[in-house]
């Protein structure tokens, strides 16, 4: 069978964007009217897109990097679709996420009204993280990314309490602000290279060679995206937007949102379009270090679940940025996998305090207690991302943060290193917190009669803590060849990229 | 030019208390960056770049700047309605536009 | 309000309507568009609104019929688009190009802002309603 004939894998990439965009209007439409009819259809449509995903890893496989050119026009006239392995990397992540957290919300959302309305503005905040993926257009590229980020804002302001308004216009502010110097940024460099298209701009940066406006670009780059990545010091709205939010758009958030709109534009720009110099790797290095320490930290001292689990991202973001930003194919090989294996923790751990906050109310760590006797499966499955996360073998995180560490020492960072040791010993000790008061001892009386929470959020509780504990089997030899080192390859190319994209147009 | 109103953006997001007035600082900047991008699409002594039937084709300005400019005047209207619609809840549920009275959120 | 805004009003509103689908089937040859009809036309109804009072200018459009327009434009715009699957692209122009300078040429384009101008003007105008219909009760702090 040849794959790269079939009508759909010819057409797939334009899918990523269509099937959630036009499932967001379609469940706006009749999701009022039919009963029960914005569940089904939204995890259709997750469902699918999760499986083209993975068909498109087969398809990088077999023809290398595809690019689609939308309606026709050819690049650098045209807007061109990009799929090469980075590109199928996130997507399989993303997909993943947002599959198993649309089953949770079968659930979990049936304490709010509207639901329908949640579903429209999660499948198009969907349809915006794919469109930052898929595209190779820098315009296009901010256009997906306000779309993804406009339908957060609402997300955060979901259930029309206090605590989240005031967080939603925080983010809010902060967001646009991001993406009003993202904007001033593609600006200039359109006023420097008359070209949207990211290879052929990242050619002709090439050509101009080291400039002064290339560096106010890069500096206003790194301002808006860091941003929107949560680095320090611009972090200070995910404390207050994640644990406003409700538990899955917290989960999509943290797991999700802020690696592909930060992290990934990141290192596709200064990687493929912008070229890493030796001054932008030791500024996204010494960011993440701040980032892990200031999050770890700050994350001892609170007792609101979810807020703690908002800074220990902060914290793990800087492991990824800093790992990535070392530029040795270790140590992006290091940051990807680290990237994949947060987005499924943090978002298990999300999901275990939406279930917590499900049976028994409350979000303050200092009323819990021996949740694990009435609430088996969440407690375990905590357990299980909580050792992940702190790096214990042979759970995944282990795996990561080992190679994050060598990848260092490899480098010669030595004082990043034990910077890096450090703070995950910082995160083991705010998770045990967690267990220990969350989980472990004495049941509480007012918590006696709690119950388990139910089967759909089970099962994707269960399903995260199995990839977790498998995880660490992507580096096989056999699988990390086919998966993980083939996005590393894209990005430590570098400015061939260029050559890739407009080598490959017919 | 656009560089002073960008500014004063800013300044009125940063520093001023009242609610309404941030969200017009927004407006402000937002409308700069919008000014910077026609400002990239000048050339000298160029017309309105629109083909009409009998016009022989001079000098035109860059186009495609302002195919951009209108997407994020769009994305611009989109963004303004949210965070006006959110301040309007926000003064339902205080009763007050000043931004250091609604503190809930601490940490 | 006034008889003066009541009676120009009424004489205006269909030319502000009317003008604002010149702008959008035009939308190829002359500035324009979706999005400015779009806006044009949802000022229409909002001229109505300001001058008589939201009854009025709700029984024009209820509320339900704007986001069903809202959601229509939204889907044929993306049914458009995948339709150029037919041609083999997304978004191609598959439709019969006429020359240029005539009111049918340009392939989709004009489809497609058809399609944009429901979507913006029905969304405005029940931004618009949304925003207006919220009663606010002042607290006494």
């Amino acid at each position: 069978m040849n794959l790269a004939s079939l009508p759909v894998t010819r057409n797939l990439l334009p899918l990523f964007v269509a099937i959630p965009l036009g499932s967001a209007f379609l469940v706006s439409l009749l999701g009022k009217r039919v009963k029960g009819f914005s569940d089904t259809f939204s995890n259709v449509a997750t469902f699918s897109l999760l499986s083209i995903s993975l068909l498109s890893l087969l398809l990088v496989k077999h023809s290398g990097t595809v690019v689609y050119k939308v309606g026709g026009w050819i690049p650098p006239i045209g807007i061109c679709m990009v799929l090469d392995s980075l590109t199928s990397f996130m997507l399989i992540t993303i997909n993943l996420i947002a599959f198993l957290v649309t089953i949770y919300s079968i659930s979990y959302m049936e304490r709010y009204t509207a639901k329908w309305k949640f579903y429209t503005l999660f499948l198009l905040m969907l349809a915006g993280m794919n469109g930052v993926i898929v595209t190779g257009d820098m315009f296009n590229l901010f256009v997906f990314l306000e779309i993804a980020s406009i339908s957060s804002y609402a997300l955060v302001a979901f259930g029309v309490e206090h605590e989240e308004l005031e967080a939603s216009f925080k983010y809010m502010v902060m967001g646009i602000l991001a993406s009003s110097f993202i904007l001033l940024g593609i600006g200039f460099l359109y006023s420097l290279t008359s070209t949207l298209n990211m290879a052929d701009m990242s050619r002709t940066l090439a050509k101009i060679g080291d400039n002064r406006t290339v560096f106010f670009v890069s500096v206003l780059f790194l301002m808006g995206f860091g941003l929107k990545a949560a680095l320090v010091p611009f972090h200070a709205w995910l404390p207050d937007a994640h644990p406003s939010a409700p538990a899955p758009i917290s989960a999509m958030l943290s797991g999700v949102l802020i690696k592909a709109l930060g992290v990934y534009a990141l290192a596709r720009i200064f990687f493929n379009v912008l070229g890493m110099t030796a001054t932008s790797s030791s500024i996204f290095m010494v960011l993440g270090t701040i980032s892990m320490v200031l999050g770890g930290l700050l994350a001892l001292g609170q007792e609101d679940i979810k807020r703690l689990f908002a800074y220990s991202s902060i914290s793990q973001i800087g492991y990824i940025v800093f790992a990535v930003g070392m530029g040795t194919p270790l140590g992006i090989l290091a940051g990807l996998f680290h990237l994949f294996n947060h987005a499924i923790f943090k978002s298990l751990l999300f999901l275990n305090s939406g279930s917590i906050e499900y049976a028994t109310g409350t979000r303050d760590l200092r009323k819990m207690g021996g949740l694990t006797s009435k609430m088996p499966v969440t407690g375990y499955s905590s357990l299980v991302g909580s050792m992940s996360i702190s790096g214990i073998p042979p759970f995944s995180g282990f795996w990561s943060k080992l190679l994050i560490i060598l990848a260092a020492i490899q480098a010669k960072h030595f004082v990043f290193a034990a910077i890096a040791v450090l703070v995950s010993i910082l995160t083991l000790a705010y998770y045990l917190k967690v267990q220990r008061l969350a989980f472990f001892g004495e049941l509480r009386d007012s918590l006696k009669g709690i119950k388990e929470v139910p089967l759909t959020m089970k099962l994707s509780m269960i399903i995260l803590s199995i990839i977790c504990i498998f995880g660490g089997l992507l580096l096989i030899p056999g699988v990390q060849k086919n998966f993980l080192s083939l996005a590393t390859e894209v990005l430590v190319n570098g400015t061939n990229y260029a050559q890739i994209i407009l080598g490959s147009i017919k | 030019m656009c560089f002073i109103l960008f500014s004063i953006g800013i300044y009125c997001i940063l520093v001023k208390r009242n609610l309404i007035k941030i969200i017009i600082g927004i407006g402000i900047a937002e409308y700069a960056v919008n000014l910077f991008f026609i400002l990239v699409g000048y050339r000298a002594q160029g017309r309105a770049p629109i083909l009409a039937k009998q016009q022989v084709i001079q000098n035109m300005v860059d186009p495609l700047p302002q195919a951009l400019i209108l997407t994020n005047i769009v994305i611009g209207l989109a963004v303004t309605v949210l965070i006006v619609a959110i301040a309007i809840r926000i003064y339902e549920k205080y009763g007050t536009f000043d931004i250091t009275k609604i503190r809930r959120l601490r940490g | 309000m006034t008889l003066i805004v009541k009676t120009i009003t009424r004489l205006t509103v269909g030319l502000i309507l009317l003008y604002g689908i010149y702008i959008v089937t035009h939308g190829h040859i002359s500035p324009g568009g979706g999005f400015a009809g779009g806006v044009i036309i949802a000022l229409s109804f909002i001229h109505l609104m300001l001058a008589f009072g939201k009854d009025l200018a709700l029984r024009k459009l209820s509320e339900k019929l704007a986001t069903f327009f809202e959601n229509f434009g939204a889907i044929m715009f993306l049914t458009i688009g995948l339709l150029g699957f037919i041609g083999g692209y997304f978004f191609f122009n598959f439709i019969f190009k006429g020359k240029p300078f005539n009111l049918f040429s340009a392939g989709i384009i004009p489809l497609c802002n058809i399609a944009i101008c429901f979507k913006v003007g029905a969304g405005l105008f029940a931004v618009f309603v949304a925003l207006i219909l919220l009663k606010v009760p002042i607290k006494k702090e």
